[in-house]
């Protein structure tokens, strides 16, 4: 029965957190995607699906997926050099947006799971706080 | 079969009719050119502005917000350059030098300012004299606003037409709906002022009430390409539409250039801003590009260095990385073609007073257009 209880307890825990996180999540991703039509849909347009060859596309993008350090650094800090993408090679380059990194952690949430994308961790403001150059 | 075939036939001929640009908006790449692209300013990051000095040297703004001069194959950077509020498309923009620089010295900046009490940032244009490389003398000159956190556009670009006016652009800062139709507020807009600041008395609004007087022209999405007419003397600009709908104009004194009421373009998501393309009391673009090449910086060339471009226009086009050349019959655009192909994205176009072509690229720098003899 204590085991039960107990068993009982962590499980509300545990379904609590996770209702917990959801709502942050969501709003965190209401606010990035108000940063992203803000600074980003210009380039990687409205489905992140960037021009071939040009912006590398955000939907769907194992770089984003692989490389989720780097790829907050890039905004961050911006980007230059070659970057390759679904295969293809990109060679552009990204100026920084000046963001906040509370904002940055937004826009990255929505990105991360928007048009197909899915991430399992949130992104928080020190994650961003704590990249650096 | 016969008729699906027949009825499919006639679908994909509409379609393809009611999607035909005009003859204008076919871009070719020439298989032929009259000169040869020279890097002459390596390692340069994004390259917003340029300006010739009477010495032969360049002066050059990073967007990041250091300005340099260039002399003699050596970068210097300026000290006492004014502090940019770094932040989307904002920072160190254009340059220009005052048409009597060798007796006055001005050069003018626009740039992304926080001057002010709100939050954000928004264009400002300053004059500043050069000396010991650094800039000293500054005066403020026009600082739009309200400050926003927004990141997009705030133009901008600088000319002077043939009787000394200055003119300058500011972008609707992310505000459409608010700023470019409303000429008590600043931004979407074209200004005319005396070079030192003050506001010429025939400015088209100085007698409405409540208006910003120093507007010339209003109705303006994102202009960042001013350039005087060699013949004419006029000023025409060009500016970013959304999706679509790029527009080159003639800059008319009190004119409405229609953003958001009226354009070519759509939302960036698909959906529809409005279904008007022209009304009463607006003014047509003489030109405009769909999709959108992202246009940047213009300039006319006037001398006979470059086989048939005497009179043409040319523009970068950021989105599709090449330097535009546009044929023109008046004021009409009868051929467009994609120069410098694969570079990267042409940021300014400037003739210099060399008479030569100089093409500023983001991530590669300054390159000059070498004619073939």
């Amino acid at each position: 029965m204590k085991v039960f209880i107990f068993l009982y307890f962590i499980g509300v825990l545990t379904v609590a957190s996770l209702l917990h996180q959801q709502p942050t999540l969501e709003e965190s991703m209401q606010r990035g995607k108000e940063i992203y039509t803000d600074f980003c849909v210009s380039c990687h347009l409205a489905e992140g699906e960037g021009v071939e060859g040009t912006f590398p596309p955000l939907a769907k993008s194992d770089y984003l997926m692989q490389h989720r350090e780097a790829s907050i650094r890039g905004v961050k800090f911006g980007q230059q050099g070659e970057l390759v993408v679904n295969g293809q090679t990109y060679n552009g380059i990204m100026s920084p947006m000046g963001l906040e990194d509370a904002e940055i952690a937004d826009v990255m949430n929505y990105i991360l799971n928007s048009w197909g994308n899915q991430s399992d961790t949130i992104v928080s403001t020190e994650e961003v706080a704590e990249i650096k150059k | 079969m016969k008729n699906s075939v027949l009825f499919l036939s006639v679908f994909v001929v509409t379609l393809q009719l009611s999607c035909a640009q005009n003859i204008e908006n076919q871009v070719n790449t020439p298989s032929k050119v009259p000169f040869t692209p020279t890097l002459l300013i390596d390692e340069l990051q994004i390259p917003w502005g340029m300006a010739f000095l009477p010495d032969g040297s360049m002066l050059v703004t990073e967007k990041t917000g250091s300005l340099i001069h260039f002399k003699n194959g050596r970068k210097t950077p300026i000290e006492n350059v004014p502090d940019v509020y770094n932040r989307g498309q904002g920072g160190l923009l254009d340059i220009a030098l005052h048409p009597d620089f060798e007796k006055n010295g001005w050069i003018y900046i626009t740039y992304s300012s926080k001057e002010g009490e709100e939050k954000g940032g928004n264009t400002a244009l300053v004059r500043a004299q050069l000396k010991d490389n650094a800039l000293y003398n500054k005066e403020l000159l026009y600082k739009a606003g309200p400050n926003t956190t927004k990141g997009q556009h705030f133009g901008s670009r600088i000319e002077f037409d043939s009787e000394g006016y200055l003119y300058f652009s500011v972008g609707d800062r992310g505000n459409r709906d608010v700023n470019p139709q409303d000429i008590q507020k600043d931004c979407g807009k074209i200004y005319r002022l005396f070079p030192d600041g003050r506001i010429p008395e025939d400015n088209p609004f100085v007698n409405e009430k409540g208006a910003k007087t120093a507007i010339y022209s209003y109705g303006h999405r994102n202009p960042q390409g001013l350039a005087k007419h060699p013949e004419t003397g006029g000023i025409w600009n060009h500016e970013h539409g959304p999706r679509g709908g790029d527009e080159l104009n003639i800059v008319k004194k009190g004119g409405n250039y229609g953003w958001p009421v009226i354009t070519y373009g759509i939302n960036y998501s698909g959906t529809s801003i409005t279904d008007k393309t022209e009304m009463n009391g607006m003014e047509q673009p003489i030109h405009y590009w769909v999709p959108s090449i992202a246009p940047s910086g213009m300039s006319f060339v006037t001398s006979e260095n470059y086989e048939g471009y005497k009179g043409n226009l040319l523009i970068g086009s950021l989105a599709f990385q090449y330097l535009e050349r546009l044929v023109l019959e008046g004021e009409k655009v009868v051929k467009r073609e994609k120069l410098l192909p694969g570079l990267g994205r042409v940021r300014d176009v400037k003739e210099g007073p060399d008479g030569l072509i100089y093409v500023a690229i983001e991530g590669k720098g300054i390159y000059k257009l070498v004619p073939k003899s």
